[in-house]
């Protein structure tokens, strides 16, 4: 199945608030909308789903119509293909977890899913809480629950907003492991909401930019979190680049993951499930990379890559300078004082080492 | 032993007042607790006025639309061959007007608890608008329709002032409990007063014991 696009163009103002966006995205594997709160990211989900009505502007998905100012279409929220999941859960407290889900089953207007009510319960580990009140789940229960009931209109569509915002560390990590499988699992495309860099990463493909109603950025996930312009939104101290690699072997004994990186070997702290041949995205942060400029011994960092200098930003008014590696297809990003720079004599095309600290493993991508 | 007829004359009267009150309130309520509309405080303020108004100035004016003469009796003698004033169905138009407050009050702050939210949860699990309000706001607002049917049902009990300026004093028409419990007492019967008054009395308690127990052993599950 080829990829919708969802073509937005939507106005909307409320007081001491406009939005204005004009994107196409493609749907395909999980778009994170990004920003900081009060960006409008909630708000133009909302849009989608047809809760806010636009001043003016279009929303179309592949061919279907959802809104047109100028033709006068609205389609209301509740004949819109699209499953929304709503940061408090909103379950209904009457009817307990099975009728949650029967609710949502019954109106579904499409069989030809590819799942069933079964399936879904299975995916998320429903079962043992098919008979409970929805007042006596947890936060992390309810959520999975919301999911699940969503997941049964089978939407064309899926709009997470912030499913996990509300949610303390511990649950949020209960959580991801199954917001991560649905792609793959239901293979509904999915828009998610959220302020928090770490999710985004973990989960979408790519990333719209929201700051203050408007698109700031659109893009893979790995190019956005690389641009140094928008280190004000995604945050400096996780300045870092994506990179993929591909797992190479498990040494069972030292507990380390080995990953090919651009021909070099990189080993990291093994992660259990990953298999000889899987592809995976790392994070590596700018301030876990220092350079050298010879290859140096009686040290306790064991991954070191040779590259060389590709780009050096100062910062201005601080201490430090971004300074870009290249290896052969992949940069990556170091954060060095400018006195570094300088005693080094880096410039454009200096051969260095890129010593990583640490890496941290995102997601499994194949 | 006093003449029993008043007593269920009046509880068919709440009775009827009361569902008629249920299917015609739960809209205004609705509307009132959702409406951005610039006419809401009109409106609301319209509904709240049986609440300060002395019943007689509401029977007054009730007494002048309902009668023979004017427009609305008029008509309702033209299509029923029966007066609106001093019958049943006069006191059963009054007492809505009267009870109005109770039944919308209770709802539309019922129907505020529960927020646009769960109206938009089903809508997004592709309920229309009115399967999403009949099987979702309606269940969770199960208190505030308790409440107000029965405080409804309640103040239509109590009803007087209203009821002796449209409806008199006919027995079997118009005589409900509180007007015969006035009758007994102008006419010195104060044993009969007393039962009804008694009876009155030990029932509106229950009314409330009921509401009261009912909001404690219930309370609200927010999903």
């Amino acid at each position: 199945m080829s990829a919708d696009l969802l073509s937005l163009r939507v106005r909307l103002s409320f007081p001491g608030f406009d939005l204005d966006v004009a994107e196409e995205l493609l749907l395909d594997g999980v778009t994170a909308l990004f920003g900081p709160s009060g960006g409008g990211k909630s708000t133009l989900l909302r849009t989608i789903a047809g809760f806010e009505t636009p001043r003016t502007g279009r929303i179309a998905l592949g061919g279907e119509i959802w809104f047109d100012s100028e033709t006068r279409v609205n389609v209301p929220a509740h004949r819109r293909p699209v499953g929304f999941m709503f940061q408090d859960a909103r379950l209904f407290g009457h009817l307990g977890v099975a009728g949650n889900l029967a609710f949502a089953d019954k109106r579904s207007r499409t069989r030809a899913a590819g799942f069933n009510r079964g399936d879904v319960i299975t995916a998320l580990d429903l079962r043992p809480l098919l008979d409970r009140n929805i007042g006596s789940l947890s936060g992390g229960e309810r959520q999975r629950v919301a999911l699940a009931r969503t997941l049964l209109t089978r939407p064309k569509l899926l709009l997470l907003d912030e499913p996990l915002s509300a949610l303390d560390l511990e649950r949020k990590a209960d959580i991801l492991p199954y917001l991560e499988d649905l792609p793959k699992r239901f293979g509904i495309p999915t828009i998610y909401v959220s302020h928090a860099l770490e999710e985004v990463v973990r989960l979408a493909d790519r990333v719209l930019v929201l700051t203050d109603g408007r698109p700031q950025a659109y893009g893979p996930a790995a190019a956005i979190v690389e641009r140094l312009d928008l280190q004000p939104i995604t945050g400096r101290f996780e300045a870092g680049v994506l990179v993929e690699a591909r797992v190479t072997g498990q040494d069972e004994r030292l507990a380390l993951t080995h990953l090919d990186l651009d021909g070099e070997t990189l080993k990291m702290p093994m992660v259990g499930h990953l298999k000889p041949g899987d592809t995976i995205r790392l994070r590596i942060r700018a301030r876990d990379v220092a350079l050298a400029t010879r290859r140096p011994e009686g040290i306790s960092i064991r991954n070191v890559l040779p590259g060389a200098v590709d780009d050096i930003t100062p910062e201005p008014d601080t201490a430090f300078a971004e300074v870009y590696v290249a290896l052969r297809t992949t940069r990556f990003r170091a954060r060095l004082t400018r006195a570094a720079v300088e005693d080094l004599g880096l410039t454009k095309g200096t051969p260095v080492f890129a010593l990583i600290k640490s890496v941290t493993f995102d997601r499994r991508l194949i | 032993m006093p003449d029993l007829g008043p007593l269920w004359l009046t509880l068919h009267l709440a009775l009827v007042t009361t569902a008629i009150l249920l299917v015609l309130g739960t809209p205004i309520s609705w509307w009132l607790a959702t409406t951005t509309s610039r006419f809401k405080p009109a409106v609301e303020a319209v509904t709240a006025l049986p609440l300060v108004l002395p019943p007689t100035v509401l029977g007054f004016y009730l007494l002048v639309i309902l009668s023979p003469t004017s427009f609305l009796g008029g008509l309702w003698v033209d299509v029923t061959g029966d007066a609106l004033t001093f019958s049943f169905s006069g006191l059963v138009v009054a007492s809505i007007f009267y009870s109005l407050p109770f039944m919308v009050q209770p709802l539309q702050s019922a129907f505020e608890t529960v927020g646009r939210g769960p109206m938009e949860a089903a809508a997004s699990l592709r309920a229309s608008p009115l399967d999403a309000f009949l099987n979702v706001t309606v269940p969770l607002s199960a208190r505030g329709f308790l409440t107000a049917a029965v405080l409804t049902f309640a103040h239509t009990i109590g009803e007087f002032g209203v009821v002796l300026m449209v409806g008199g004093n006919i027995p079997g028409r118009t005589r409900v409990i509180s007007i015969a419990i006035y009758e007994h007492v102008e006419t010195l019967r104060y044993t009969e007063a007393h039962v009804l008054s008694a009876g009155l009395v030990a029932f509106s308690f229950c009314v409330l014991l009921l509401i009261y127990t009912f909001n404690r052993r219930f309370p609200v599950h927010v999903g």
